[in-house]
C-alpha cells in the first residue's frame, strides 16, 4: 500500500515531460503557435527558436526522467532494509556537467550573434523610408513627400496606417513622443522599444504582400491594449500610388482649410 | 545563554537558574519582541497574508485576461465602477500591484525574513541574531510599506499603474496616466521602507553568520540554508543601495521636476513634460542593476532550504557539497552583470546586447550544476514522500523548465519575438511561484514543527500540494505557447487583433485553472492553523534530521538551545555505513567505530578516483 503512494507520486512527475512535449507536439495544430512569417530574416530567428526548443527539449526531458527514475527506484517502501547510498559527490561528474553545459552554452551565445547583427547591427546604407512615432495611444507616420527627405513641408502624415513597399530593405525612424512604447510586428519578427529622446532604426524586408498587426509591446498607460495599427505590404506600384493618393489627400485638406 | 553548559534545563530551553531572564510583557513578547524567531514567525504571518492580497490580485487580472469587459465577480462590487466592469485603467494598476505585492512584499520577506530570521541563529547554533534590536526594526520598517502600499489603492486615481518595474517617462509624469498622482508616490515611498527593512536584515545575516557559529561550524559545515542566507545577504547589501538612490531620483522626478529620466522635448498628453536633460534608459539600467541580483534574492534561499529538504527525505548526503557553495556564489558574482538582458529591445547599444547574452548564457551554468547535483542527491536515496519531500522535488522539476526557458530570452534574436509577451510571464512565474513558492511550501511543511511544536497534517498537505501542482501547471505551462503566438504582456484586452483573436479560449482554461490553484490554498490556510493549535506534538527531531535546530526543543524557548551546541560534522551525514541509526547528527560526538567505517567508505571512493588527491564533497 505504501509503495503505491510513492509509485503515484512518480508517475505524477512522470507526467511533467510527457504532458509538456505534447504541449507543444499540440501547439501547431491548433494554432497556437508562432504566426506567420513574411519577413526575410524572420526565418533565421525562427530557426533559432526551434533550434533552442529541441535543445532545451532534450534536457528538459532527460532530467525529468532521472528525477521520475531516481523516484520509482529509490522509494523508502521498496527498498525494505536497505540503506541509501553513502556518497557525497563525484569530482569526475561535477567536471562532466560543468564543461559540457558551459561549452553548449557559450556555442549557443556566439550562434546567436549573427542573425542578431543582421536584424539590429548591420543597418542598410538609405534613407529612413518612414518615421514611425508612438504616442499615446497611437502610431504617428511620417513619409518624406517629393523631395525624399524627412522635416520637410512636403512630408506625408498619417495614422496607424503603415503602407510599405514589399520585397524591398525598408528603414523605419522609431521615435517616441511621450513615453516608452514598443514596436511590435509579430509577422515580421521586429519589437523595437520607442524611447522618447532617441531615434533608433529599424529595418526589414517584407517578403509577402497583405496586411498584418502593429501592436504596442511596451506597457504605455491605460489605453495601451488599443494602441493598434496595421502594415500593409504592397507592390511598388501600389506603394507609390497609395503614397500619391495620400498626398494628394493631404493637399486637398490643405486647400480646404487655406480657402476659409 | 550561549556559554551555559549545564544539561539540566526546563522544557523551553530555559536554564533559569543560570541566567534568569527580564521579565517579558506581551508587548516586548509577541509585538516589539527582539527575539528572532517571534521576528521570523511576525514576518511569516505578514508575508501570508500579503500573499493572499496578491493571488487575489492575480485573479483579478487573469478575469480580465480570459473574459474581457465582463461584470467581475465580487471585485467588481468593492470597486463598483462603470456596473461592475473593469476600467482598462483598473486592470493596468492590478497587475502593477499584483507583481509589486509579490515580489516585494511576499517572496522577498518571506524568505529573508521569515526563514532567514528562524533558521540563521537556530541552525549555526546561535541563541540569537547578532543585533536583535535592528532585527526587530527590520520588521517594523515592513509597516510603513504595508501601509503605504495598502493605501495607495484607496488614494485618488488608485495605487500605482506603472508596471512593477515603473519605467520613466510613464512613471515620472503625472499627465502620462491622467487621474494618477499620490499613487505612484506611494509605490516609491514604499518600495524604500521595504529596502531600509531589507538592508538592516542583511547586514544583521552577514554579522550574526561570520560571528556567531557554534564551535565547530566551519563555514563548510554550513547547511545549504545558511549558504544561501549569507550570500543573499551579500546580494542584498551590495545592490539595494542602487535601487534606494534610483527611487529617489524617479521621486525627485515626480515631485520637483528635476528631470533625470526626461529627455528634452517631451510632450506627454499635449503638455510639455519636464525640463528635459535626462534619459528614460538611465532608469532601467539602475533598476535592473538592483532587480537582476533580485532575482537571485528571490531565488537562492528556496534553493538552499529545498538542498536541506531534499537531503533529510532521501535519507543521502547532498551530492557536492562544494559545487553546490560555489554555484550559489557564482549565481551571485555573475548575477551583477546581466541586468542588460531585461533590455534587449531597449534601444541600448545592440553591441552591448552581445556581451550580456554571453553573461546571461554563462549564469544557466551555476544553476545547471546545482540542478544536477539535486539530481544526484535523490538518485540513490531512500525517499520519504511526505508533503514536504513533494514540494521541494517539485521544486526541481518546476525549476528544470524555468531555467531552461530562460535560455530562450537570453538568445537575443528569439528574444526580439518573444519579449515582453507571455513566454517571460511563463518563464518568471515558473523561477517565482512553480520554483520559489513550491520551495517555500516545503520549508513550511519542514520547519513547522520547529516554529510551533506539532505537526502540520500529511494527508491535507499531500493534497495541497497534489492540487496546486497540477493548478500551476495548467495556468503557466500553456503560457509558453501563448508566448509563441507573441501574445503580449499587460494588455486588457488583447483579442482585437488579428494575430491573438483566437486565443480567448486558452486564456479561459488557464483563468479557470488560476481559481482552482488560489481555492487549493484554502486547504492550506485550514491545515496551518488547525495543526497550530490541534496537531499531533513533534518532538525535538521529528523528521530525523542532522541540523542543529533539531537538538533545540520545539519551539525553542528564549535562548533557542539547552546548552551551547558543539558541532562535529558538517549537516548531511544521512545513512553513516556500519551503524544502526540512518542519521548523525551535527552533534553527535564522534564515535569511533562509525568513524573508522566512513573512512574506510571515503577511501574506496577516493581510490576510484586515482586522479584526485582528495575525497570530493565536504564531510
Amino acid at each position: 500500500m505504501k509503495r503505491l503512494g510513492g509509485m503515484f507520486w512518480a508517475f505524477l512527475f512522470l507526467a511533467v515531460p510527457i504532458l509538456g512535449v505534447a504541449t507543444f507536439a499540440v501547439a501547431p495544430s491548433i494554432n497556437v503557435w508562432l504566426p506567420k512569417d513574411i519577413s526575410e530574416h524572420g526565418s533565421q530567428i525562427d530557426s533559432l527558436f526551434y533550434f533552442i526548443l529541441v535543445l532545451t527539449g532534450v534536457v528538459f526531458v532527460a532530467t525529468e526522467l532521472v528525477l521520475f527514475w531516481s523516484m520509482w527506484k529509490y522509494d523508502a517502501a521498496a527498498r525494505g532494509d536497505e540503506k541509501a547510498t553513502y556518497i557525497h559527490g563525484s569530482h569526475t561528474l561535477e567536471v562532466v556537467w560543468t564543461i559540457i553545459p558551459a561549452v553548449v552554452l557559450l556555442f549557443l551565445a556566439i550562434y546567436q550573434m549573427n542573425t542578431w547583427a543582421n536584424v539590429k547591427m548591420r543597418r542598410p546604407d538609405m534613407p529612413p523610408t518612414v518615421e514611425v512615432v508612438g504616442r499615446q495611444f497611437e502610431w504617428r507616420l511620417r513619409y518624406p513627400g517629393r523631395d525624399g527627405l524627412l522635416g520637410t513641408p512636403d512630408d506625408i502624415h498619417i495614422v496607424n496606417d503603415l503602407c510599405l513597399p514589399v520585397d524591398e530593405d525598408v528603414l523605419v525612424q522609431l521615435k517616441s513622443m511621450d513615453v516608452l512604447h514598443s514596436f511590435f510586428l509579430p509577422n515580421l519578427r521586429i519589437k523595437q522599444d520607442a524611447v522618447p529622446g532617441m531615434k533608433i532604426p529599424v529595418w526589414f524586408k517584407g517578403t509577402e504582400t497583405g496586411s498584418t498587426d502593429i501592436v504596442c509591446a511596451e506597457l504605455c498607460g491605460w489605453g495601451h491594449y488599443k494602441m493598434k495599427g496595421r502594415v500593409t505590404f504592397l507592390t511598388r506600384p501600389e506603394f507609390d500610388a497609395w503614397l500619391a493618393r495620400m498626398e494628394a489627400k493631404q493637399e486637398a485638406t490643405h486647400e480646404e482649410v487655406a480657402s476659409r | 545563554m550561549s556559554t551555559v553548559t549545564a544539561p539540566v534545563t526546563t522544557d523551553h530551553g530555559h536554564a533559569p537558574a543560570v541566567n534568569p531572564h527580564p521579565v517579558l510583557t506581551f508587548l516586548s513578547t509577541y509585538v516589539f519582541s527582539k527575539d528572532h524567531k517571534v521576528i521570523g514567525l511576525q514576518f511569516l504571518f505578514s508575508t501570508l497574508v500579503w500573499f493572499l492580497i496578491g493571488g487575489l490580485l492575480a485573479l483579478a487580472v487573469r478575469w480580465q485576461v480570459a473574459w474581457p469587459w465582463s461584470d467581475v465577480p465580487v471585485l467588481g462590487k468593492l470597486f463598483a465602477q462603470e456596473g461592475g466592469q473593469m476600467s482598462p485603467e483598473f486592470y493596468t494598476m492590478l497587475f502593477t500591484m499584483h507583481a509589486t505585492v509579490m515580489v516585494f512584499l511576499v517572496i522577498i520577506p518571506i524568505l529573508a525574513g521569515a526563514f532567514g530570521n528562524f533558521l540563521i541563529p537556530l541552525m549555526i547554533g546561535a541563541d540569537d541574531m547578532a543585533f536583535p534590536t535592528l532585527n526587530m526594526l527590520s520588521y517594523w520598517f515592513m509597516w510603513p510599506a504595508f501601509i503605504t502600499f495598502g493605501a495607495s489603492f484607496f488614494v485618488e486615481g488608485g495605487a500605482a499603474a506603472g508596471g512593477w518595474t515603473s519605467y520613466p517617462t510613464l512613471s515620472t509624469n503625472v499627465n502620462a496616466s491622467p487621474g494618477s498622482g499620490m499613487g505612484q508616490t506611494l509605490w516609491l515611498l514604499g518600495l524604500t521602507f521595504v529596502g531600509v527593512s531589507s538592508m538592516l536584515g542583511s547586514v544583521n545575516y552577514m554579522t550574526t553568520i561570520i560571528l556567531m557559529r557554534a564551535p565547530g561550524m566551519t563555514m563548510f559545515r554550513l547547511p545549504m540554508t545558511i549558504w544561501a542566507m549569507f550570500i543573499t545577504a551579500i546580494l542584498q547589501a551590495f545592490a539595494l543601495p542602487v535601487l534606494t538612490a534610483v527611487g529617489f531620483m524617479q521621486l525627485a522626478d515626480r515631485l520637483f521636476a528635476t528631470g533625470f529620466f526626461s529627455p528634452e522635448g517631451n510632450i506627454i498628453n499635449n503638455a510639455v513634460a519636464g525640463p528635459g536633460g535626462g534619459q528614460p534608459l538611465l532608469w532601467q539600467h539602475l533598476f535592473w542593476f538592483y532587480s537582476h541580483p533580485a532575482v537571485y534574492i528571490m531565488i537562492l534561499p528556496a534553493m538552499g532550504m529545498v538542498s536541506d529538504i531534499l537531503t533529510c527525505f532521501a535519507r543521502k548526503p547532498l551530492f557536492g557539497y562544494r559545487p553546490m557553495v560555489y554555484s550559489i556564489a557564482g549565481i551571485a558574482g555573475l548575477g551583477f552583470i546581466v541586468w542588460g538582458h531585461h533590455m534587449f529591445m531597449s534601444g541600448m547599444n545592440p553591441a552591448l546586447g552581445i556581451t550580456f547574452m554571453v553573461s546571461t548564457m554563462m549564469i544557466a551554468l551555476p544553476s545547471a550544476v546545482k540542478t544536477f547535483n539535486w539530481l544526484g542527491t535523490v538518485w540513490g536515496g531512500k525517499i520519504e514522500f511526505t508533503a514536504s519531500m513533494l514540494f521541494a522535488l517539485s521544486f526541481v522539476s518546476m525549476f528544470i523548465i524555468g531555467g531552461l526557458s530562460g535560455i530562450f530570452m537570453a538568445a537575443t534574436p528569439v528574444d526580439i519575438f518573444i519579449h515582453d509577451t507571455y513566454f517571460i510571464v511563463a518563464h518568471f512565474h515558473y523561477v517565482l511561484f512553480a520554483s520559489t513558492a513550491m520551495g517555500v511550501w516545503a520549508a513550511i511543511y519542514f520547519w513547522f514543527p520547529k516554529m510551533f511544536g506539532r505537526t502540520m497534517n500529511e494527508f491535507w498537505g499531500k493534497t495541497h500540494f497534489f492540487l496546486t501542482f497540477i493548478f500551476l501547471n495548467g495556468t503557466f505551462f500553456t503560457m509558453h505557447i501563448l508566448g509563441a503566438v507573441g501574445f503580449p504582456r499587460r494588455l486588457a484586452d488583447a483579442y482585437h487583433y488579428e494575430t491573438f483573436h483566437h486565443l480567448q479560449p486558452m486564456n479561459a482554461f488557464m483563468t479557470w485553472c488560476a481559481i482552482g490553484m488560489v481555492g487549493s490554498q484554502i486547504i492550506f490556510a485550514v491545515n496551518f492553523f488547525w495543526s497550530m493549535f490541534y496537531g499531533p506534538v513533534a518532538g525535538r527531531n521529528p523528521w530525523n534530521a542532522n541540523g542543529l535546530e533539531w537538538t533545540a526543543p520545539s519551539p525553542p524557548g528564549h535562548g533557542n538551545f539547552d546548552y551551547q551546541p558543539v558541532v562535529y560534522r558538517g549537516p548531511y551525514e544521512y545513512s553513516p555505513p556500519g551503524m544502526d541509526t540512518d542519521h548523525l547528527m551535527q552533534t553527535d560526538p564522534p564515535n569511533p567505530a562509525s568513524d573508522a567505517a566512513a573512512k574506510e567508505t571515503h577511501s574506496q571512493q577516493r581510490a576510484k578516483e586515482v586522479h584526485r588527491p582528495k575525497a570530493p564533497g565536504g564531510r
